[in-house]
């Protein structure tokens, strides 16, 4: 091949030296500056490969680096850190009585902002960023309470949860009047009525009069013989302002046809019980704890 | 210089050029196949990992067809911050069925690799419908849709036999039972003991209709994320790597 490095005439700048049917070509290098930096790069990384885990050796083996690096070791050493520090007060909370938390001035701030915390992740999606609910997800701002306001009630239905497969889940089923057969449709009219009746809403009195007895039968041995509710079956309230699921005409009649069972997780099966104490004290602290 | 002017004999002789070619290639395709030689050391050895369920299959594929993945990843990473978010982090043996996984790295919305149990099926179902309903600050899309869609039930085993092709351990009995197992995940539909038998800590849905709906089977699918490997009873050195 003839090379002859020349001189290009118009740029200036010498040719390879190769010519293809009078055709040549420029010899225009890389940049210093790139050039080298790309030696560094090639350069780490087989600095990179000697010192951290890089290459399978066999079918259960492989190169671990020199410095025996190990990100899941790296995640446990921060893990234990964090849990070394906030191991002083959180002992303390998991060691301590619901009351003594809500007692001590320390114990309390703590357990508010470490309720925060968990409540903003796991319950916040169901009863709102600011606990207030929504549609069928109960409101815990309020002093309504399903199943109960004290501290050892809310402990319980965050622990355990309602209507879940847990052992010691709360459990009740508001039967499917309609759904069933158990009532028929002018019966679950006349027992709406009635239930409006309780708080003075009825529409149609003579109507009422008839669901009266019907609720007797059917409805009063939850949710009392007034519409008091009952926390121990988490039957709520018909004689407040507070509806769950609606309290309009059509969404009772609703209610009573296909019944209505909220459900809830049990929250030790996923937290500590340092955490489920901390969120126990920070929604008794919400504005309605008993 | 003389070495960058051989070049010349490589460009000019065709057999020598396409040997050099394909030893060149075969060292970048060594480097990205010899590793996955050692993928019995990849995948640990944790129990529990089953084959979805054919409703937790059919809402796998409502994830994968109405994107999802998009705004949700399924993978937990091994930080701090994530962990105590989201749960112990992923291990690449809960994805070994999921074929493609679905471990993603765009978070719009948040990671679902352990939504599996963490609300009610009424809340999923509630804030598929209308997201705002329940969460007001969601951007997330309505996918009221989908309570209103039949599921492809006879479809079901079929779908199950290719992907047994691809290596994911369906047997015969699930294969046979396929169309009634997707029936009987609804606790509407009565008896559950023959898949439960077949698919262990399948959750139940309540179902929403008289027939499957691909809201049901979405619904089914979330709640199992996540939820087979019980991490209590990991030891460390099945998760070693």
């Amino acid at each position: 091949m003839p090379t002859k490095v020349e001189k290009d005439a118009v740029s200036g700048t010498e040719t390879t030296g190769h010519e293809w049917d009078g055709i040549k070509e420029l010899n225009t290098p890389l940049p210093s500056w790139w050039l080298y930096t790309f030696y560094v790069t090639v350069a780490f990384g087989v600095v990179w490969s000697i010192l951290y885990p890089s290459f399978p050796t066999g079918p259960n083996s492989y190169f671990g680096g020199l410095i025996g690096y190990s990100q899941r070791g790296e995640l446990s050493a921060s893990m234990a850190e964090a849990a070394a520090a906030k191991a002083p007060m959180v002992d303390r909370i998991a060691a301590a009585e619901l009351e003594q938390i809500r007692a001590d001035a320390d114990l309390r701030n703590f357990a508010m902002a470490g309720g925060r915390a968990a409540f903003g992740d796991n319950c916040a999606p169901c009863h709102g960023a600011g606990a207030a609910g929504s549609k069928g997800f109960p409101n815990l701002v309020d002093d309504s309470w399903l199943w109960g306001g004290s501290l050892s009630a809310i402990h319980q239905t965050i622990a355990y949860g309602v209507r879940n497969t847990n052992e010691q889940s709360r459990a009740s089923a508001m039967p499917r009047f309609g759904l069933d057969g158990l009532l028929t449709r002018t019966q679950i009219d006349d027992v709406a009525e009635h239930v409006l009746a309780i708080t003075n809403r009825a529409t149609n009195a003579a109507a009422a009069g008839r669901g009266a007895t019907l609720y007797v039968e059917n409805c009063a041995s939850c949710h009392g013989a007034m519409g008091e509710g009952n926390q121990d079956v988490g039957a709520p309230r018909l004689d407040g302002r507070n509806w769950l699921f609606g309290g309009d005409k059509a969404s009772v009649v609703q209610t009573i046809n296909t019944g209505r069972n909220g459900a809830m997780p049990a929250w030790a099966e996923r937290l500590d019980p340092a955490t489920v104490k901390m969120l126990t004290v920070y929604v008794h602290g919400l504005g309605g704890g008993q | 210089m003389s070495l960058f002017l051989k070049h010349k004999k490589i460009e000019t002789n065709l057999v020598l050029m396409a040997v050099l070619t394909l030893i060149t290639v075969s060292i970048g395709g060594l480097v990205q196949i010899v590793p996955l030689f050692t993928i019995e050391t990849t995948i640990e050895r944790v129990e529990g990992v089953r084959p979805f369920t054919p409703l937790e299959l059919a809402g796998r594929n409502i994830y994968v067809r109405e994107g999802c993945y998009t705004c949700h990843s399924q993978q937990i990473r091994p930080f701090r911050d994530e962990i105590e978010r989201y749960g112990h982090y992923s291990l690449a043996a809960e994805s070994m069925y999921d074929k493609p996984f679905q471990w993603g790295s765009k978070r719009t919305g948040p990671d679902l690799a352990r939504v599996g149990g963490k609300y009610s099926d009424a809340w999923h179902v509630a804030h598929l419908i209308d997201p705002r309903a329940v969460v007001p600050e969601s951007i997330m899309p309505a996918y009221a849709f989908l309570a209103g869609k039949r599921l492809d039930v006879a479809g079901m085993a079929d779908h199950l036999r290719t992907l047994r092709a691809l290596g994911v351990p369906y047997s015969d009995d699930m294969i046979a039972n396929a169309a009634t197992d997707m029936v009987a995940q609804r606790t509407v539909d009565g008896d559950a003991a023959g898949l439960q038998a077949r698919y262990p800590k399948v959750p139940l849905v309540a179902g929403d209709g008289p027939v499957p709906t691909e809201m049901d089977a979405l619904v089914a699918y979330l709640q199992m994320l996540g939820t087979l490997v019980n991490f209590s009873a990991v030891t460390p050195q099945q998760l070693k790597q």
